[in-house]
């Protein structure tokens, strides 16, 4: 009988609106990450490098990228006999088809799977930070304390607090009680979304709850639990842990890769981050080109200038071309003579030639001021920027566009362009 | 494809000094992210091929290690996939491989076991793209026995490294010269051939009754005026690695344009092994000039003119000029290296130079103690 002690549930299907056009086309967890990574491949990464080789991976809104991107789970030997990775998307049954709801109902309905692993514990992820983290440890922690259940939390500085659910322990580190995004928080320690399920404690919440509409995690499930009695116990991790659900913080999270010796350093032998490279080829630096500060992916060809940025795979920057402070992701291309000051340029983007992007005063965003913040200029894959042509801070674009989309040659600070949700 | 691979890896070449002393040519590290081997395997896959052996002979530790899964050239099948075959003991045999020929005697079963009814014997120290799927079909229309893949060297190589060919208009080989020590000729073979399974191995199995070793002198040469055996000229990149200066030249002509289009950017590609490394960083004071770099480099220093292969660390304030630095080296601060091939996993001090002169290529091999980063 198949027996596994540990599988991961990977809950990839939201679509992390936060990030704007980036998620237009694909699922957060599929957005390209520090010049040649997506964001699943640290999760998946972990998980292999922590010895769980059985991985379910929860897709729902745009899997396709996803789905070639893990395929067989090869780049992250999770190609296996028994186990290994499974994209588990919604499906339609004899009665009540339903989408996933949320997500503890997204578990529940793959309970199938997990009983035909017959494990011990279950370990609940996301697919939307960046970090490194052993959870075999976790595991331990989880044992050690004979907890129901463990949730992994970190600790946040005080006046952060309010942002996050934050958990109040007892010295042993078990939870006495759960407060989300307290105004006046009495702790410091921050729920990271990782959880430890005991598999007979996680099956008999997900049955009991099961008539729950968009039942969740930190909304139902764990206050359920909590409520009868059972043990929770808060493992703290101390490493290097990035939420890249904003722009802003997407944006921050890859400059940080370029710093002399970064904080998450991904040169280190140890807890290596797989993932699947599309390229092989050496990257060309011409004659005339300067790249200063910067991490560039493979293939890519430099003819122009590259100051303070994270370039993906594949990319071409032209002659006479400037980039600075800016992401730019797999096989883009800047034109020639065109100047790009702190842009996230999504995968496959032309951008024509004698542009300048990111020019002006920051003027809030006019459609969705909140997410196209930061002074960014936001790029949505696929798209295509005509010749000539002038873009504001907080602006954001997708889809192919024309010097007709551009009166004056500009699109103003603030503005948004979008003529692809869906292409043609 | 009608057709099952041979490639030939068991080689060892003198001309290529000290960087022989670590590996089998096969597995010369090439253009940043390969190796040569990946460029005769990624040809077989991409012309359909599905069943490929490669034999091994000399050093081959470095070849196998990057053999040792078949899936990144996608020969993980189950019709066909990748067989190494190094030399092996017997009740009926208990010699080394003593020539291509007896490599192929050896394993003369892997041919009888095959149905596919044609054989592509390639070498695996050659730079190139093929269809062989192209040259078979030339090989069926002229009703050739053998067919030669045959270069134009002509003020790129020195011919009288290879063997040279001439033939009539038809195609048809005249004269085969094995290394001429002078020759007007500039058609040199690329040690690439295809030949029937069945005629293979009656050629072989002779040779071997006679105690013929050597697939080039003892069947083809020897054969030439009584079998049909035809050139196919090949018209695209093709360079064969096995001297420093060749090797050198060889990697620097990536630093063209059309190469690497031709390579890097046109379909199909080039597979070889992944390893998993993060993107190459520049810190603040580095500037590369004209240089290919690879993933998991940290350039702290200029380069210029240069390969830097895979892990490649490069200290502050160092020059690099006109070299190609292979796999994992570190190049501690101040130093200067120009006209040098470094040898992989090298650790060279920091203030301290080396530097080659452009007709003859140093090479460098320093086992210093390497200090954490």
């Amino acid at each position: 009988m198949i027996k596994k002690e540990m599988i991961a549930m990977l809950l990839a299907g939201g679509q992390g609106s936060r990030l704007g056009v980036l998620t237009a086309g694909v699922a957060k967890p599929a957005v390209a990450f520090g010049g040649k990574y997506r964001i699943i491949d640290f999760p998946l990464s972990n998980c292999i490098n922590s010895g769980v080789d059985t991985v379910g991976v929860l897709t729902q809104y745009q899997p396709l990228r996803l789905n070639t991107h893990i395929g067989i789970g090869i780049p992250w030997d999770l190609d296996r006999n028994v186990g290994g990775v499974s994209i588990l998307p919604p499906y339609e049954k004899s009665n009540s088809s339903e989408w996933y709801t949320g997500t503890a109902n997204a578990i529940y309905q793959n309970l199938k799977y997990m009983e035909y692993y017959n494990p011990d514990y279950v370990l609940i992820l996301g697919g939307d930070h960046i970090y490194k983290m052993d959870y075999e440890v976790m595991l331990d922690f989880h044992k050690a304390n004979k907890a129901d259940i463990t949730l992994a939390t970190i600790p946040v500085p005080i006046e952060e607090a309010s942002r996050f659910g934050v958990v109040i322990t007892d010295e042993n580190k078990r939870i006495l009680e759960f407060e989300e995004k307290p105004e006046n928080p009495r702790s410091n320690l921050a729920s990271m979304g990782i959880y430890i399920f005991s598999w007979p404690v996680l099956r008999d919440a997900l049955l009991k709850l099961k008539n729950q509409p968009a039942c969740d995690f930190g909304k139902h499930i764990i206050p359920y639990c909590h409520e009868k009695g059972d043990r929770i116990f808060a493992y703290e991790y101390n490493g290097y842990w990035k939420d890249v659900g904003t722009l802003g913080s997407y944006w921050e999270s890859n400059m940080e890769l370029i710093d002399l010796i970064p904080v998450f350093n991904l040169y280190e032998e140890f807890w290596k981050i797989y993932t699947k490279s599309e390229k092989i080829p050496p990257q060309y630096i011409s004659g005339n080109a300067i790249v200063d500060k910067a991490i560039i992916g493979e293939a890519s060809e430099i003819y122009g200038e590259v100051h303070n940025s994270v370039i993906g795979s594949g990319v071409t920057i032209e002659e006479g071309a400037i980039v600075r402070d800016s992401i730019i992701m797999g096989s883009t291309t800047i034109g020639a003579g065109t100047i790009v000051d702190k842009a996230i340029i999504a995968e496959n983007v032309v951008v024509g030639k004698n542009c300048r992007l990111g020019v002006g005063e920051e003027v809030p965003n006019k459609l969705k001021p909140d997410i196209y913040a930061f002074g960014l200029v936001t790029i949505g894959e696929e798209s295509v920027i005509p010749d000539n042509v002038t873009i504001g801070k907080n602006t954001a674009i997708s889809g192919v566009t024309d010097s007709s989309d551009y009166p004056n040659n500009t699109l103003a600070g603030g503005e948004c362009l979008i003529k692809a949700g869906e292409r043609e | 494809m009608r057709a099952i691979g041979i490639v030939l890896a068991g080689g060892n070449s003198n001309r290529m000094k000290e960087l022989s002393n670590k590996r089998a040519v096969a597995a010369m590290p090439i253009a940043g992210g390969y190796r040569s081997i990946d460029f005769v395997l990624s040809n077989m896959s991409n012309s359909h091929i599905q069943k490929v052996a490669v034999f091994t002979q000399y050093n081959a530790k470095s070849l196998n290690e990057h053999l040792n899964s078949s899936k990144w050239w996608d020969f993980g099948r189950k019709q066909g996939g990748l067989y190494v075959f190094t030399p092996t003991t017997t009740p009926e045999n208990s010699y080394w491989y003593r020539g291509t020929a007896d490599a192929i005697a050896q394993n003369i079963d892997f041919l009888k076991n095959s149905h596919e009814p044609y054989v592509v014997i390639a070498s695996g120290d050659g730079i190139y793209k093929l269809d062989y799927a192209k040259v078979l079909e030339y090989h069926i229309a002229k009703k050739a026995d053998f067919t030669v893949v045959t270069a134009d060297v002509a003020g790129k190589d020195d011919p009288s490294r290879f063997g040279v060919i001439k033939t009539d208009e038809d195609g048809r080989v005249i004269d085969f010269e094995e290394k001429p020590i002078s020759t007007d000729g500039s058609q040199v073979s690329t040690g690439i051939y295809i030949v029937r399974r069945r005629q293979l191995i009656e050629l072989i199995e002779k040779a071997k009754e006679e105690e013929r070793y050597d697939f080039v002198k003892d069947i083809l040469i020897r054969y030439k005026n009584v079998k049909r055996v035809y050139a196919y000229p090949m018209d695209s990149y093709w360079s064969n690695i096995s001297t420093v200066s060749s090797y050198y030249n060889t990697n620097m002509d990536f630093l063209k344009k059309d190469v690497r289009d031709y390579f890097f950017r046109q379909y199909p590609d080039i597979y070889s092994k992944i390893d998993d490394l993060p993107p190459a960083k520049y810190n603040a004071g580095s500037c590369v000039k004209n240089s290919l770099v690879s993933s998991g480099c940290i350039v702290n220093g200029y380069v210029e003119n240069s390969i830097l292969f895979k892990k490649a660390y490069i200290g502050n304030n160092c020059v690099i000029k006109n070299s190609i630095i292979l796999n994992d080296v570190y190049v501690g601060d101040n130093t200067r290296i120009e006209n040098c091939i470094v040898e992989s996993r090298d650790t060279i001090r920091a203030n301290t130079n080396y530097v080659g002169n452009d007709g003859e290529i140093k090479i460098v091999v320093e086992k210093n103690e390497r200090y954490a980063l």
